[in-house]
């Protein structure tokens, strides 16, 4: 019985079974809690490097070409573009949904930056280039987290 | 003293600052191998095996179908007593998630008897109180009655003095 | 093989939480290196992470992940991971990415973020037990250093009173550290009072886990001179590992780490350590791990290294100066991340550059790192 012989009897091997145990928290770090207070207050945040012009949303602490920190924050407007955008059917354990849903990639306008959410238009009415904008969940309900957006939506 | 950068938190400032909580819900099916196989499967019958090499005569404990020194397949299954010498150990306040017990766990490694030299595994000792545990010490496995044995380590509860020796 | 130097260093501080992300930790490290060379991000051509375990900052793929943090974005990247042995490890990488030629400067930046893992960073080790022989025990990673510690004891009959100087000596080092998290003047007593963990490890004898970054530049030999006239030069390096049935070997003395010892000292034309070396940075997340690891990196004879400590000699005015920079039981343990005071603090020696931790006319050191299951060693050799 080594590894140059033939199994004779399969059910002697076993398999043992466990698990990861673990729960994590993440801060959202010195950059991200200033924008995610601010977007429990409904309203984006984005951080503008003066040596190359990107702005960055989410915002940065350093900019990661010119490697510099930043420290100019500046107030970004509610308007977004469809960059990309793909038609999920299927949840996480790969059950089929009801409706099938929309996530995208929404470009922030006038920044270098966006953000991955749900889109709440139709399926067949999606075109990348439209103008969407972010639907907030009612006020007293946001936690500052990306979920205190419901979705983007015309 | 100049000051290096970083921003510390404490525990309560933990909670407060915006963050994301998550739970990994992952599980795993480890193939047990066929020295890992045996062994378990020999466990459930109340007994330890173990596995030599027939070039350097080493006997492995627990099992592997190749030794690590002749680095080819190892040879001959041997069963092994359930007796064996503390090899090294730990009194531990202590529990898997770091939290305070009060009943200490006692702990080691223990040499098995019949095995080449330093093959042992980790297992707890039983009725026995910290003070008694020390170096060298002769013990013997306490098995869980047949009907409860599972083929795992667990099936030995722990090791305890050996009856006729020091 | 080309000439290899370090040139410039940074780290955060270490506390048992930061508010920064792993990426903005990265950052605040490597700029302050990029400062303390007079660089910029343009001039790294190479970008080394060191970062243990994914499980601490529950992000898999970490080493993507604190990319951009690192400087890293479109370059030559890896990571290195090699659990605690990485603070020496991702030096050597960076030391062998500038050695082979394939970069001019290499950025190495090591980072842990510890404090994302609940309820207890220990969580994390749990994946790191064989999942048949050990997982059903249910162990605590404090146990397995206990039994190692106790068997070094048992087998050299040390006192718990002399493996306590250790502690007391680099908890008082690290109030000279500005990154310091657990700096204190203490006292044996203190040690040997405070509470029992798993016997014999008590509380002030284990180093906390911590978060933290840490960052060194490495240059080779003909690209040295514009950046300083001030560089440390790499002169050895060794790595060596045993097998994780750490149950099949008897704990008192860590051959690996003397393995590796020796390939760093014959590269480096060592052959006496203690008489050639001026300044050891040995990795102490326990206190008798100083010992155990000055007597693997071969620094004095087995068994003895109790004795040094007593007599002062690993003191920052002693002969032989050991963790100067307080080691992780003073500054702290965010295991990647030692490398600011393993290889950093070595550099920072060698340079001048210690402040007040400054061990004077120090030429030659010595940086260690000790890693997974009691197994992995990594050894630096730098000369001024």
């Amino acid at each position: 019985m080594t590894f140059i012989d033939r199994i004779e009897r399969p059910e002697d091997f076993r398999h043992w079974f466990g698990d990861m145990e673990a729960q994590y928290v993440y801060t959202s770090g010195v950059a991200g809690d200033k924008f995610f207070t601010a977007l429990k207050k409904g309203k984006f945040l984005g951080t503008k490097c003066d040596q190359c012009g990107k702005v960055y949303v989410p915002p940065r602490m350093y900019c990661e070409e010119c490697f510099k920190a930043l420290t100019e924050w500046i107030d970004i407007p509610n308007k977004g573009i469809v960059d990309t955008y793909t038609v999920v059917h299927v949840d996480r354990d790969e059950n089929l949904l009801e409706t099938p849903e929309i996530r995208a990639f929404i470009r922030m306008e006038g920044t270098d930056g966006g953000l991955v959410h749900k889109l709440d238009v139709p399926a067949e009415a999606v075109k990348i280039g439209m103008p969407v904008k972010a639907v907030f969940k009612k006020e007293k309900e946001r936690e500052g987290r990306i979920t205190d957006i419901l979705y983007f939506a015309k | 003293m100049e000051k290096y950068p970083g921003e510390a938190l404490s525990s309560k400032k933990m909670k407060e600052v915006t963050h994301e909580k998550w739970n990994p819900r992952v599980k795993y099916a480890w193939s047990c191998g066929e020295a890992m196989s045996r062994f378990l499967n020999e466990l459930k019958k109340g007994k330890l095996i173990g596995r030599k090499c027939h070039s350097c005569g080493k006997i492995y404990f627990p099992p592997a179908m190749f030794c690590k020194f002749c680095f080819k397949p190892t040879d001959e299954w041997v069963y092994l007593p359930d007796t064996g010498k503390v090899m090294t150990y730990s009194i531990s306040y202590l529990d898997m998630h770091a939290n305070r017990i009060e009943e200490p766990i006692l702990v080691g490694v223990i040499d098995i008897d019949g095995a080449s030299e330093n093959m042992g595994i980790m297992h707890y000792f039983g009725e026995m109180s910290p003070d008694d545990l020390t170096f060298g010490m002769k013990v013997k496995a306490v098995w869980k009655p047949e009907g409860e044995r599972t083929g795992s380590v667990t099936d030995i509860k722990y090791f305890k003095p050996l009856e006729g020796s020091e | 093989m080309r000439d290899v130097a370090c040139v410039g260093a940074g780290m955060t501080i270490f506390s048992r939480r930061l508010k920064e992300t792993g990426k903005e930790m990265c950052f605040e490290a490597v700029r302050m290196a990029l400062d303390e060379a007079g660089l910029e991000l343009k001039d790294i051509d190479t970008v080394v992470c060191g970062s243990a375990p994914d499980a601490f900052d529950g992000i898999h793929m970490k080493g993507e992940n604190l990319l951009d943090g690192c400087g890293g974005a479109k370059k030559t990247y890896m990571r290195v991971f090699t659990g605690g042995g990485t603070g020496v490890l991702a030096p050597i990488a960076g030391w062998w990415h500038v050695a082979s030629g394939v970069s001019d400067v290499c950025m190495v930046i090591c980072e842990e973020k510890m404090s994302s893992c609940f309820p207890h960073p220990q969580s994390a080790f749990g994946h790191i037990w064989d999942p048949i022989l050990e997982r059903p025990i249910q162990p605590n990673l404090v146990w397995i250093f206990a039994m190692e510690m106790n068997r070094y004891m048992h087998v050299h009959n040390i006192k718990k009173e002399d493996i306590a100087l250790v502690s007391v000596k680099n908890k008082g080092n690290a109030l000279d550290h500005p990154s310091a998290q657990l700096a204190a003047k203490i006292t044996v007593d203190d040690v040997l009072n405070s509470e029992v963990m798993a016997w014999p490890v008590q509380r002030l004898d284990i180093s906390p886990p911590s978060d933290g970054a840490a960052a060194l530049i490495f240059a080779a030999g003909d690209k040295v001179g514009p950046i300083t006239d001030n560089p440390v030069w790499v002169e050895g390096v060794g790595w060596c590992i045993d097998s994780t049935m750490w149950t099949n070997r008897d704990l008192y003395f860590p051959q690996y780490v003397a393995k590796a010892a020796k390939m760093a000292y014959k590269m480096a034309g060592i052959h006496n350590p203690f008489k050639e070396i001026d300044v050891a940075e040995p990795y102490d997340p326990f206190d008798y791990k100083e010992l155990h690891h000055m007597e693997g990196l071969l620094l004095c004879k087995k068994g003895e290294a109790a004795n040094l400590t007593r007599e002062g000699v690993t003191q920052r005015d002693g002969d032989l100066p050991t963790c100067p920079s307080g080691g992780l039981l003073g500054v702290g343990n965010p295991i990647a991340a030692t490398m600011g005071v393993k290889a950093g603090e070595i550099y920072w020696q060698l340079a001048g550059k210690a402040g007040k931790r400054q061990v004077p006319d120090a030429r030659t050191g010595v940086c260690q790192a000790w890693g997974d299951l009691m197994q992995y060693g990594s050894v630096m050799v730098m000369r001024s």
